[in-house]
Parts: structure tokens; sequence; C-alpha cells
């Protein structure tokens, strides 16, 4: 399923401004447990680069001072990281039973359709990636997608919000 | 119409910032619990008061607190459980978007009880504006002395943080949820020892939903007896349900334990019935996890006696004709909705979000999906659905964490009682590609047919 991208080739270099907010999130925690700060120094990396590399993960494992598996390990349970690139926007939709019982599967459909790749792929502009994701706990709002890294949230799509949706985002890059 | 004691200011403009959250009475439940009580006697109104955890499992949170081992010179945590992925549960979210001081408040008062000082709230990973939500709410607290050292001057020290999570169900797990903010994967511990002797960082912790840490506040306020008032036998309070599905008003909703069952359907105060017209078919009552049950068992217990939205009312009958309170999460199916397409689509969810860690979840929650999904897409057998009953049998009991009894229920359930739609996909495999079971005869009595909402 997920699988680590061979990107030995992409430099990976954190920003002071970056490493400032890792020092804010590891002071949280008591003396020693800094590994604690490995899922919020994660989401701040695919903040910054869109995803998460394996030269990124080898530099989160040497900033805790824990070895790159550990890091390897956690990133590859948890469903938000991605392990390659994606869309600029990756558009996730909510593809559990309650929002299906009022037409997600239909709004997947029509992404599909309209930004004309499977899930998982990325738009040849590099603009767009889709896919489903599971219970977003928002299913009184159902159907609804999700767009990081803010995860600003959509609810209530129809075909028409989706594409309108489409077509601010292309706008917004196009800026 | 019931009393309000979490929502009460929910439509209030400006009740997320600290100015307004306080003119209308917050953190008064701090000002008494700090100068007031002593922490045991906050403990003392918290079991008095009833409470059970409002997560799902309904565990009294005025023991659990009680469990709390002392040593002497080692930490203790309060952790915020806010990893609400619970199919159908979206009240969590809703409490943090909008009242999110409600839960700052909550976290002092159950922080100053237990004795910690630091405490953590950890919110699912999606949920980045909700975290951004409380963070700002918590510096507002901070910078009214809520918080930080000293707090209003009792020589009383918290500090809270919030941790977001990845992105997995099995992390709202109690001990996965510890794990994970260790840093590692979210895999239960095996326990005991439970986290109340050694959770996080191997130091005693209690780890509370946030409507629980939420309901703390009203309690300490008005007394832990006159929250008992509330509500019928050992379901006291109040309880957010998330109603969801095929409803005229979806939403998150408080009622009095007790509220009849028919009343929170249908009534206009609440989800004013089945959306566009159509008749009830099925009902989950608390998050995708607990079992599924027809219409009319859902409205009436097997005895005949109309069921109540209470955790003993709701558990009328055990599994045979019962369900339970779960996490609230109230998911409505109309007479159009196909009950082997969202079976599959459950074990499905809980085969993406099995740790792996068990093997009977691990295999058994991808075997149950690969089965439903053949019989839905019209290639099953007779034979299947015995063999998904005995596939949740061997799962049911036998894992670390409560996951794989979640994963077992929903597909046991819909088998129970709509084995005669699992037949008809089997009996009539290429009709059921193209059309659905429909209502049949689970709604005998029939329901009354609703208006279409306007």
């Amino acid at each position: 399923m997920l699988r680590v991208e061979n990107t030995e080739l992409v430099p990976v270099e954190f920003s002071t401004a970056l490493t400032n907010q890792f020092a804010d999130i590891v002071s949280r925690y008591p003396e020693g447990k800094q590994k604690s700060a490995l899922l919020p120094i994660l989401h701040l990396v695919q903040a910054e680069f869109g995803w998460v590399s394996a030269r990124a993960m080898d530099k989160v494992a040497e900033y805790l001072s824990i070895q790159p598996v550990e890091v390897y390990e956690v990133a590859t349970f948890y469903t938000m990281y991605f392990m390659r690139p994606q869309g600029k926007y990756a558009l996730e939709v909510c593809r559990t039973g309650p929002c299906c019982l009022v037409g997600a599967e239909k709004i997947m459909d029509h992404i599909e359709q309209r930004l004309g790749v499977k899930e998982g792929e990325v738009t040849a502009d590099g603009l767009f990636s889709w896919r489903g994701v599971e219970c977003l706990a928002a299913c009184g709002f159902g159907p609804v997608l999700q767009i990081g890294p803010e995860y600003t949230f959509y609810e209530k799509l129809t075909n028409q919000s989706v594409d309108q949706l489409i077509e601010d985002l292309k706008a917004k890059a196009n800026n | 119409m019931g009393r309000k004691l979490l929502l009460e200011h929910i439509n209030v403009p400006g009740i997320n910032t600290f100015d307004v959250y306080r003119s209308k009475g917050g953190y008064r439940s701090v000002e008494k619990a700090l100068k007031q009580l002593s922490p045991e006697e906050v403990v003392e109104e918290v079991k008095k008061s009833g409470l059970r955890g409002r997560g799902g499992a309904g565990f009294p949170t005025g023991m659990k607190w009680g469990f709390l081992a002392k040593p002497e010179g080692v930490a203790r945590y309060l952790v915020c459980n806010a990893d609400e992925s619970e199919p159908g549960t979206f009240k969590d979210r809703y409490l943090m978007t909008y009242i999110p001081h409600l839960l700052i408040e909550g976290m002092i008062v159950g922080s100053y009880a237990l004795g910690a000082k630091t405490s953590y709230i950890y919110v699912r990973g999606e949920m980045m504006p909700q975290i951004r939500i409380l963070e700002k709410a918590i510096a507002e607290a901070r910078a009214a002395g809520f918080l930080g050292k000293n707090i209003l001057g009792t020589g009383y020290d918290l500090e809270l943080y919030v941790q977001p999570g990845g992105g997995a169900y099995i992390c709202g797990e109690e001990t996965a949820l510890l794990e994970s903010l260790e840093g590692k994967r979210g895999n239960p511990r095996i326990k005991p020892p439970f986290p109340a002797i050694a959770g996080l960082y191997g130091c005693p912790t209690v780890v509370n939903n946030v409507e629980s840490i939420a309901a703390v506040v009203p309690i300490i306020n008005d007394g832990g007896e006159e929250y008992a008032k509330l509500g019928i036998g050992r379901s006291t309070g109040t309880k957010l349900i998330s109603a969801g599905g095929n409803l005229a008003k979806p939403g998150v909703y408080e009622i009095d334990l007790g509220l009849p069952v028919e009343e929170f359907l249908y009534s206009d105060e609440y989800c004013g019935g089945i959306a566009n017209g159509k008749r009830l078919k099925a009902v989950v009552a608390g998050g995708s996890s607990v079992p599924i049950l027809p219409a009319n068992l859902f409205l009436k217990t097997a005895a005949g006696e109309g069921r109540l939205m209470s955790y003993e009312s709701l558990s009328e009958g055990g599994f045979a004709t019962g369900t339970m309170m779960g996490s609230g999460g109230f998911i409505a199916f109309d007479e159009d909705q196909c009950i082997v397409r969202n079976t599959w689509n459950f074990a499905r969810f809980y085969h993406h979000e099995s740790c792996g860690q068990c093997s009977p979840c691990r295999e058994g929650t991808g075997w149950m999906e690969k089965v439903l999904h053949r019989l839905e897409m019209g290639h099953g057998t007779m034979s299947d659905m015995d063999l998904l009953v005995d596939v949740s049998k061997k799962i049911e009991g036998n894992t670390i964490c409560p996951l794989g009894d979640a994963a077992a229920w929903p597909v046991a359930s819909a088998i129970r009682h709509f084995r005669d739609e699992f037949e008809w996909h089997v009996s009539h495999a290429s009709e059921a590609v193209t059309r659905n079971y429909g209502l049949a005869h689970y709604a005998n009595p029939l329901p009354k047919p609703e208006p279409a909402a306007s």
C-alpha cells in the first residue's frame, strides 16, 4: 500500500523559521521526551514541502535524535502523511457510510471525471490530486472534502459546488 | 425543551472569544474549584453527578478519576481525547469549533482535580482549523490568568497544549492515543497496566473525551447532585447527539438522557423526521460500531415499549434486539439505502483502520470486507452470510483493543436483522447491482410517513 519513494536526489533543507517552529513544539514535552514532537513536526514538513520524502524524514530523525526508522514507521502508519508528491491542492473526500448515504460516491465519480485523473494521481498541470479518505467527523454536513495543509473544509457538496471550488482554486493558483 | 448545559450559549455571537464567554459566566467553575474546593472534593462532585464517559464506552468518569494512582514525585497527566473519528460522530468538532473555552475550562478543573501540571488535548490531525481555534483560546485564557503559573493566585500551575494526530481512527483508543502522543505508531497497549497506573510516559494518566471534560463545567458550577437530577436512571445529565444520514435536520443536538427516541427522530425541535418525506429503514444509534437496528426494533423494544435515548433503554434486549448508546453518533437510513452496501462500507472502514497488531482483526476485517464486496457486487453465495457471522465471532473478544469488536458488531447485527436482504443479493444477483431491496418488512409497523421537508 504505502511505499517510501526513492528520492535520494531531492535535497531537503529546513529553514530557520521551520526549525524554530520545531523547537517550540519540542518545548511542550518533558525533558528527553522530544519524540512526542514527531507527528506535529511531520505535519509542518508536509505543509512546507507538500509531502514527506525519505530525505526529509532522515532530517527529522536527526533533529529529534532518533533513528530514521522510528520516523518511517510513524509516517507510513498515519494516513495524513503523503509518501509521494501530490497536486498543489490535494482534495480528500470522505467516503465512509454516513457521507455515502448522502451521495459521497457520486461526488467522487464527479471529481474523477472533472479532473480526468484516477484516485491518487496528479493532474498534468500539477495542480490537483484527489483521494477518498475515511470518516472526517462531519457526518451531518456531508458530503464533505478537505484540502491541506490548512485542512479547509467544504460541506454539503454538490457537483456544482465542486466545479466552482475547482475553478476557484485554479484562479487562485494562477494569481 | 430540555435544559441545555453545554450548548446553552452556543448561539451567542462571539462566544468563541474569551471576553464574551467570560461575560456569560464562563470560567466560574475554575474559580469555584481552585478557591473553594480541594481536588478530592472536585472528584467527589463528578462521582456524585453519575457522569458516564461520553466517548463511547460509558464508563463512569468520577470512578475513572478515582482510580488514578498518586505516587510521590511522579508527574500525573490529564489527556483529552479529541480524536473524534467514529463514523457518525461529529459533536466534538462542533463543540471545539463554536465554544472552545468550555473545553479549556473543563481541562483546567479536571487537571486541578487530578493534580496534573501539564495536560494535553489530542486532536485528530484533520481538524487543523479546530487546533488553531483551541490554541487561540488557550492563549486568551493564559493572558487572563487562567493558565500558566499561580492560576488566580492559588498557587496552582498548569500548562495546556494541543497535540495533532496523524489521521488514524485507532488513536481514539486511549492507549493507542498515548502511544501516538509519545510519537509512536498508534498500536494499543496490552492492559493492565491501565493508564491510571502507567499511561503517558509511564506516569499515571486519565484520558477523557471532549464532551466528558466539558460536562465537568456544569457539574462543578451547579453541583454533582443537581446534574444527576437530569436524565433517567443511571443515564444522568445531558448528551450531545450527532444526528446524520437521511434526516430532515441533521446536526448536533443536546438532549436530556431519557428523551423518547420517536420524539428525537420526528419532532421539529430535533431531527424533524426523515429527509424528503421518505420512510425510515434502519438506525445506527451510537456510531458505526454499535449494532444496526431495523426501524421497528429501534422505535420499540422487543417487548413493545417505546425506546428512550438512554444507555439502558438503547441496550434493552442485548445484542439480539437492542443496540448501544455509544458515542451518540446517530445515523438514519431511509428506505432507499442498501444495507449490504453500507455494511461493506463499514467493513472497509475497519479494515483500513485496523492497526494490524492482532491477527484476528488484521486478517478478519479484510476477509469480511472481501466477502461483503462480492455480495454487494452480485458474486456472493448463500453460505457467505454464515461465513461472515463465523469470522465476526472469531474477531470479537480476541483482540487487544475494542476495534475488533467494533468491526464485528455492525456485520453480525446487519446479518442478524437483514438476512433476507443479503440473501436477495445472492438470489437476485443481477438485479441487486441495479436496484436496492427497499423497505421490506423492517419498518413493520410502518412509522407514519412524514411530510416532505420544505
